[in-house]
């Protein structure tokens, strides 16, 4: 890792300047599962996003970097509509997802938010057993009918988390009793469980030890070939270490998108290359 | 401020707040000792043959040929004591007018004195009030009764300038010289004979109703009362308190309407119980009509009014207090606001609203002034649970009041009101132990 970051810094390139605010890189991509275009993000009078344009591609792992307060935890939320909860908050701009547009005032934020799940920084499950936390939204969204059904997504959901061989034996214990990698890991098996195709992160790893987080980063790998991840990281290392693409977000602006080798190894923006090397943070 | 005045400051901060709580506990040692003794003599007493005489009668509790033999033994001695009476009321009769009057007179105030000891004596009427159907029940007050027959209390007036002193004569210097001289000294030697005091537990005093006001009896009908007057208000202000909490932290937006609906649950914690009383009797009774009169719905429904502030606030406290990151999981994972609210908060906030629930049933199981007006009355039967929407009932708050002021023999029945009060404090007490116990286990099965 430090001899990418090192090598960036010797090759000389034409960068965009400092002050540009437009995307550069590659926002597109075939065959995207979503779609967002000129995303604004406003808490009361406050932009929060500033026109943000970019595909979220099938079986790829997105990192969004930037600095502290860029908005790449805002735009994240704004993809499973959690930001509906915040009161002043209001978004423009087309997310569209399945072919809606998921701020349509027609769609239900229920089921789509049972097909773009969410990881969170801190893991929350909920007081209740291990068992319950996996089995209680299969159950509301009337995906599982009888208890076997119940049985049998717990057990899946938990083979796919890898938590399965830690838990199977105290699945009746409360979730909140488990350590801090393997509640983040039952978190994840919780999403899992209402069968996403969309699975969104947002920094899963930062309340984490390095052990726990090298688990869930091996997750992450496997869970793509299944899923669609977006991953917001404070940390570089595990953003070029999960992902396939990258984007950078400074100031509510998204300023480069590309693949990950790419804008770690050939950043095309002067901001990218500063913050990625490290010059601010 | 340098090391050590800083250091003489938390010690004497710590040293106040140390006296203050101990000052605190002494004063509750100091309320609850008496009332405790007090409340137990009322269970626990040294029972007369009357007692045990009254309780078959009234309760057919006991045995009936064991109570029939000790009323055969103390007849014996009532007996001895009848004669001696008959003996001075025929010496009496064979006196002139003018030497009799003054003794007949003293004999007819003794004879008064000697029957609340022993009950009705012969020649007497049948008396209508149960209460003067038996002597003394419980042996104190029989010694008490026989010091009055002993002694007659005056009072000396002779120094203007002072309170009058309080004196005893001997009764037996006004029959000096008759054949009732020999009636006093056998008193005094034969009243355990004649009242045939035994260790007595009377568990009849929880779960008997009450005989002539209080005299006689247990108090079921008020403890009865208490319970149907605190368990209603919670019927009513249970439920509508969580809805509304539930309303002021999820769905409320923060503007005029909600800032005035709040202070307005903050304005009605802080009115004075009475006032709830009489609202209750001006609207619920004399508007809305839901009863004729006083009635155990109506009381129930003015306790209701009074605890909603609390139970709003303490559920608004819990429901705030369940970690946001909760309510994100549920959203996240597809769940509707309302199955949010009532699968993961709600759960999750049920300890500290069950407290606040608990506390205000304690609150509704002691407060008197809502009740006055609304459901209580001093002396009632007990009612069936299909009552509560046209009775008044007895309640132990209202009746340790009117025991206290209003009762005609509050001082004979002191026993009574101090086993009402234990009664209460224990009631009290226990659901504040209960709150706690439930709270220690759901917040253990939710931590796990």
């Amino acid at each position: 890792m430090l001899d990418v970051l090192n090598t960036t810094t010797v090759e000389k390139r034409n960068l965009a300047p400092r002050d540009s605010r437009k995307t550069i890189g590659t926002v597109n991509v075939p065959n995207p599962r979503m779609v967002c275009r000129n995303v604004n993000v406003y808490y009361g009078d406050k932009q929060a996003i500033r026109n943000v344009t970019i595909d979220i591609g099938c079986n790829e792992v997105l990192s969004m970097i930037g600095p502290s307060g860029c908005g790449k935890s805002t735009f994240l939320r704004c993809l499973n509509r959690m930001n509906d909860t915040i009161d002043n908050c209001r978004v423009e701009g087309d997310i569209i997802f399945e072919g809606n547009d998921i701020y349509d005032p027609s769609i239900d934020v229920v089921p789509l938010r049972a097909q773009v799940g969410m990881v969170f920084q801190k893991p929350n499950p909920f007081p209740k057993s291990i068992y319950e936390n996996i089995a209680w939204a299969p159950k509301i969204h009337g995906i599982v009918e009888s208890k076997s059904d119940a049985d049998e997504i717990v057990e899946t959901s938990l083979v796919k988390a890898g938590l399965w061989e830690e838990v199977k034996d105290r699945l009746d214990q409360p979730g909140t009793g488990l350590s801090g990698g393997q509640q983040q890991r039952l978190c994840i098996a919780r999403a899992i469980a209402v069968s996403p195709e969309v699975i969104l992160m947002d920094e899963p790893c930062s309340a984490l030890d390095p052990i726990a987080t090298a688990k869930i980063e091996d997750l992450i790998e496997e869970l793509r070939s299944h899923y669609t991840i977006a991953i917001v990281t404070h940390s570089m290392q595990q953003a070029a270490r999960v992902s396939q693409r990258t984007a950078f977000f400074h100031l509510g602006d998204l300023i480069e998108v590309g693949k990950t080798d790419d804008v770690f190894t050939k950043p095309l923006h002067q901001l990218t290359e500063d913050y990625i090397t490290g010059r601010y943070g | 401020m340098d090391l050590g005045t800083r250091k003489i400051l938390d010690k004497s901060f710590t040293a106040v707040g140390i006296t203050s709580i101990l000052l605190m506990a002494v004063a509750l040692l100091v309320v609850i000792v008496p009332i405790f003794s007090g409340g137990i003599g009322a269970i626990f007493f040294k029972g007369t043959i009357e007692h045990r005489k009254l309780q078959y009668e009234e309760f057919g509790n006991g045995d009936r040929e064991v109570i029939q033999r000790q009323i055969e033994e103390s007849d014996i001695y009532r007996n001895k004591v009848f004669a001696m009476l008959g003996e001075f009321e025929t010496e009496l009769e064979s006196m002139t007018p003018a030497e009799s009057r003054k003794l007949r007179s003293s004999y007819k105030k003794a004879r008064k004195v000697l029957s609340h000891l022993l009950g009705p004596l012969p020649g007497d009427q049948e008396p209508i009030l149960l209460r003067y159907r038996y002597g003394t029940t419980r042996w104190e007050q029989a010694e008490e009764a026989l010091h009055d027959l002993l002694y007659v209390t005056k009072w000396d007036y002779s120094d203007p300038t002072r309170m009058a002193k309080q004196y005893f004569v001997p009764r037996m210097e006004e029959f000096k010289g008759t054949s009732l001289a020999v009636f006093f000294p056998f008193m005094e030697e034969n009243l355990a004979n004649m009242m045939l005091p035994e260790q007595t537990f009377y568990w009849g005093f929880i779960t008997e109703r009450s005989l002539d006001a209080h005299i006689f009896g247990g108090i079921w009908a008020e403890i009865q009362g208490t319970f149907f007057l605190a368990v209603g208000a919670m019927l009513f202000a249970f439920p509508l308190g969580v809805i509304a909490a539930i309303y002021f932290t999820e769905y409320a937006k923060d503007n005029l309407f909600t800032s005035i609906l709040r202070s307005a649950n903050s304005t009605l914690a802080g009115v004075p119980s009475i006032v709830f009383g009489l609202f209750g009797l001006a609207f619920f009774i004399n508007t809305v009509k839901v009863s004729e009169s006083k009635s155990v719905l109506a009381g129930s429904l003015t306790l209701a009014i009074m605890i909603l502030p609390t139970i709003i606030r303490a559920s608004e406290e819990a429901i705030l207090a369940v970690p946001k990151a909760y309510k994100e999981a549920s959203m996240s994972l597809g769940s509707t606001k309302w199955r949010t609210i009532v699968t993961v908060i709600l759960p999750a906030a049920l300890p500290g609203i069950i407290t606040g629930g608990i506390i205000s049933l304690g609150r509704a199981a002691g407060e008197t002034a809502p009740i006055i007006f609304t459901a209580a009355v001093s002396v009632g039967a007990t009612i069936g649970i299909a009552d509560v929407f046209s009775s008044p009932t007895p309640a132990l708050s209202w009746n340790i009041y009117n025991l206290a002021s209003e009762h005609e023999a509050a001082n004979e029945i002191r026993h009574v009101q101090y086993g009402m009060v234990l009664a209460l404090i224990s009631i009290v007490l226990l659901l504040n132990l209960s709150a706690i116990l439930l709270r220690a286990r759901i917040s253990k099965k939710l931590k796990g």
